[in-house]
């Protein structure tokens, strides 16, 4: 299996993912911001952590429109499948190719811990390692993760089943708790905890491993 | 624009006096013009030229078979094997901090990041060192708020992991708050650039952001006192922008890479003057900068303004021609600037071109190298009174107390609010003895711990300075790491009253003897000075920051008391109680002398640690509040109640050196008590880490209670 890991100036979470992918046993190609298509033959994009543009007008929204993030788009609208995780996850609602939008922290503080997560869902190549209802451990790191969008959205969201992760004590202010959402094909994630930071016995925990490691059986098998 | 004429209210106004003006006179033979006069300035201040420092730090051991580059570049550079260097330093940024605190703290984050990678290496730790003033005090709460959020603002940017820092409140600091900023990155050996210039008529470039008329005067403002005109320097603080820096840090790293670089030195206090000059000189070459290709943000600006302009995120490199074209491509990518502002000169001169116009000419050496040095007078820091005594206290009531004081509370208000995990390589963020990483790829790992108790420090200058190293090593030791080396961040009020430069010499006295003792020279640092406010001093704070390694072989102490485990005490308890967390905080007293330290007991004791850390599930140093707050801590962190022995106050609270707490089995603990008296190392089984609660002889909390108290003081406070 092939990935893409996007790198915009400000990316700082994208050699994380990319050591996690490759441990999961994937092969990795960085992908500058300015390139205008994605290498041939890759079968997921990961959209790293980070202060892409250093967040500035809104986390994310420059980076939603740079010229990869165009290519990013062919690639999902072909069925191709993509993760975004913290920055990467606010680019994916920028561009609207997940619904949502992430606001300031309900604290108004910057947040890194720990954090118990609940696995809504176990429909997707992403989270189908996981038992639907159980508990991983894995952290965030951000100042913007307040997972919010229309009350129809939401109730969409729930109907299909779309709710990748919740918080176990919401740590941010985000709508029904949510933590990381699917598309409607389910094929992109985007989740604010980052599973890269939980892939190693030396992070004190490894539970973000697996959703690489299933990731990767299910796309290799696909 | 004309330039001002030069009269003795504007040579006050640049904080020079009159004889350093005579002396000024003396090297040009005439009249300096405006911006002569300002770059005199900015070479001159406390802050650039380390005129009242200097004779006494020529004094701390810099060198060692483990150091690479010592003290007097960017930062310092240690070996840690496999031909791998480890790069780091420790600045201040006090003033600007407490002038303007978001942007104060963002900056001191970004120049010492900066001082890294300038040198070739990616940063991969950061830490901080913060003191406040009373919690109560009506401008703290704004400080901590301000300073906290502009680290985290800085360093969450860039990505880089904080992993360490200390936190402290003292009314002491009210007027002057203290900023430490720290950092280490990871260089090849091989791969080190250094900031001699070399080679005549090579362009002199400039790199990263533009100009602007942010911090003009910054390094002068910071060698002065506080008084209530304090409001009128904010603009002399830098606006910090870490979306650039970390763009700069890509940029260089890149260019490094090209073979382009024969120097580089970055933009830090008084940014161009300070940078070119320091080039040329180390390099024994002269520079020509003109000024009209500064990239330059605002217009109309002067030559002053550029030469003394402290905008952040720029560098000055000299250029190999011959790669010219590889070096601006990199930059375009980042979308950077690239301009080259001047050349490399034979004759000794810093030569400052506008427009045709020379606005500077001076003998670029001698700048550099004729700054006043002063011997100033100072007196020993008189003997403290012994410590009356203290009354009978319960020993849960004072642990509670403590528990819940700003000062030993749960730090994870403030640690929560940095990123200490990016770049996947954390084992230990903060909140422990100390920060730990891997390094990348490798099965080795980095400690990295800042210390220093001032109060010590103020009773006992010598003794506070072994001190401060001295916990700084055992902070290292207890993870299971080799100490390499430090730097430090000398903090202090107005060298011109022999009091405080007693204190500064006394504590680098003690500084110097423990470095030797411990093998841990100092290979970066830096000194600030006037750290008063309307003539009230600050304690005497000299940070010690330092890093330890633990290479493929070495094992690292990673786990946590387990139900059942012994609570062993290593080193000698005598029950010093003088200048302890007990005294200051549940009695508000801050009298007797500091504790002694015994350096050899130090090395004995750090390294019967590290000789049996395969064995040790965890460990702790002993340093303020003793045996009760340590055993207390490591409790906590594992979930598992603790149970002591002792009902007696010193032994509980008693903050004699050189002890580490320890967690093992039952068998361990007694092999340990065999091997330590063969080393000759006191040992004692204390208690167990056993039960719900925590108690100490009859007194007994429950840990949950005692945990949820200290896990929540910080916040009940400050959020």
């Amino acid at each position: 299996m092939k990935a893409a890991v996007l790198v915009f100036p400000g990316s700082n979470c994208d050699r994380d993912l990319a050591v996690a992918l490759r441990e999961a046993g994937c092969d990795v190609e960085m992908v500058w911001h300015k390139q205008t298509e994605l290498p041939s033959g890759v079968d997921m994009v990961g959209v790293p952590g980070g202060f892409s543009f250093g967040d500035y007008l809104r986390c994310g929204a420059i980076a939603a429109r740079s010229p990869i993030v165009k290519a990013l788009r062919s690639h999902v609208d072909r069925g191709g499948y993509a993760i975004g995780i913290c920055n990467g996850f606010q680019v994916l609602t920028e561009s609207g190719m997940l619904p949502g939008a992430l606001l300031r922290n309900a604290g108004l503080k910057y947040i890194c811990k720990s954090v118990p997560l609940h696995v809504a869902t176990s429909d997707s190549v992403f989270t189908c390692g996981y038992e639907s209802g159980s508990q991983i451990t894995v952290p965030i790191a951000h100042h913007d993760g307040n997972y919010t969008a229309a009350p129809d959205t939401l109730a969409q969201l729930v109907a299909e089943d779309r709710v990748a992760f919740t918080y176990g004590d919401n740590p941010n202010g985000s709508d029904k708790d949510i933590a990381g959402v699917l598309s409607q094909n389910r094929r992109v994630l985007g989740m604010m905890p980052h599973p890269e930071r939980a892939s190693d016995s030396a992070h004190g925990g490894t539970d973000g491993a697996r959703l690489f490691a299933n990731l990767i059986t299910e796309l290799s098998v696909a | 624009m004309q330039d001002p004429a030069i009269t003795p209210e504007l040579i006050i106004a640049h904080g020079i006096n009159d004889t350093e003006y005579s002396e000024i006179l003396k090297i040009l033979l005439r009249e300096p013009t405006f911006t002569e006069l300002g770059i005199f300035s900015a070479m001159w201040n406390e802050h650039c030229s380390y005129k009242s420092s200097k004779l006494h730090l020529k004094k701390l051991p810099t060198t060692g078979p483990q150091v690479i580059c010592g003290p007097g570049e960017n930062a310092g550079i240690v070996d840690i094997g496999d031909g791998q260097a480890l790069v780091f330093k420790m600045e201040s940024h006090n003033h600007p901090s407490y002038i303007e605190p978001y942007q104060g703290a963002a900056t001191g984050v970004g120049g010492i990041l900066r001082d890294v990678f300038t040198m070739g290496a990616r940063p991969v730790a950061a830490m901080n060192s913060l003191s406040f003033g009373d919690k109560d005090h009506p401008k703290t709460r704004q400080l901590v708020h301000g300073v906290v959020e502009g680290i985290g603002g800085y360093g969450n940017a860039f990505g880089v992991p904080t992993v360490g820092g200390e936190l402290r409140f003292h009314p002491a600091y009210n007027g002057n708050c203290l900023v430490n900023a720290f950092a280490a990155g990871l260089a090849d050996v091989d791969g080190i650039f250094y900031s001699a210039a070399s080679g005549v008529g090579r362009p002199v470039v400039y790199l990263g952001a533009k100009t602007g008329r942010d911090g003009v005067g910054g390094a002068t403002m910071a060698s002065a006192e506080f008084d209530e005109t304090i409001e009128e320097k904010r603009p002399t603080v830098q606006v910090g922008d870490p979306f650039t820096e970390k763009r700069l840090m890509e940029a260089t790293l890149e260019l490094m890479q090209t073979g382009a670089v024969v120097s580089i030195q970055d933009m830090g206090a008084a940014g161009l003057t300070c940078s070119a000059v320091e080039m040329g000189d180390k390099g024994g070459l002269g520079i020509r900068l003109d000024l009209e290709r500064v990239p330059q943000r605002e217009a109309n600006m002067t030559a002053y303004e550029m030469m003394l302009s402290e905008s952040q995120e720029r560098m000055l490199m000299v250029l190999d021609p011959a790669h010219e074209d590889a070096a601006r491509a990199v930059f375009d990518k980042w979308d950077l600037d690239f301009a080259i502002v001047g050349e490399t000169i034979a004759e000794d001169r810093f030569l400052i071109v506008l427009n045709g116009e020379v606005k500077a000419d001076l003998p670029l050496s001698t700048l550099a190298s004729s700054a006043p040095e002063y011997d100033r007078p100072w007196i020993p820091t008189p003997q403290a009174t012994p410590m009356q005594d203290l009354p009978q206290v319960d020993p849960i009531d004072a642990l509670r107390i403590l528990l819940e004081s700003p000062n030993y509370s749960a730090r994870n208000w403030v640690f929560d609010q940095y990123d200490s995990m990016v770049m996947a390589d954390t084992v230990k963020g903060p909140g422990h003895s100390a920060g730990l990483i891997r390094v990348h790829g490798t099965q080795k790992h980095l400690a990295f711990t800042s210390d220093v108790t001032p109060r010590y420090v103020r009773a006992n200058p010598v003794e506070g300075g072994k001190q401060a190293v001295a916990e700084a090593y055992r902070n290292l030791c207890a993870q299971g790491a080799r100490p390499l080396a430090s730097t430090d961040n000398l903090n202090f009020g107005n060298p011109e009253k022999p009091e405080i430069m007693g204190q500064f010499v006394g504590a680098l006295d003690g500084i110097g003897q423990a470095c030797i003792a411990l093998d841990m020279p100092i290979v970066s640092g830096n000194v600030s000075l006037y750290n008063e406010t309307d003539g009230q001093p600050i304690l005497p704070t000299p940070t010690i920051g330092a890093v330890g390694l633990i290479d493929a072989e070495g094992t690292a102490i990673l786990g946590h008391a387990s139900e059942g485990d012994m609570a062993v005490l290593i080193g000698e308890t005598k029950g010093h109680l003088g200048q302890s967390a007990l005294a200051y905080e549940v009695f508000n007293r801050e009298d007797g002398d500091a504790p002694t330290v015994d350096l050899q007991a130090e090395a004995l004791h750090g390294q019967f640690i590290r000789n049996n850390s395969e064995w040790i599930s965890a460990c702790t140093d002993l340093s303020d509040g003793g045996l009760a707050l340590a055993a207390f801590e490591m409790a906590a962190a594992a979930g598992v109640g603790v149970q002591l022995d002792s009902e007696n106050t010193p032994e509980l609270f008693g903050e004699d050196q050189a002890r580490y707490l320890i967690a093992c089995s039952f068998d361990t603990a007694e092999y340990l008590m065999t091997a330590a008296s063969q080393a000759g190392v006191p040992i004692a089984c204390v208690g167990r880490f056993s039960g719900k609660t925590v108690r100490m002889g009859r007194s007994e909390a429950l840990l949950a209670e005692l945990s949820a108290q200290h896990a929540g003081a910080l916040a009940n406070h400050f959020a």
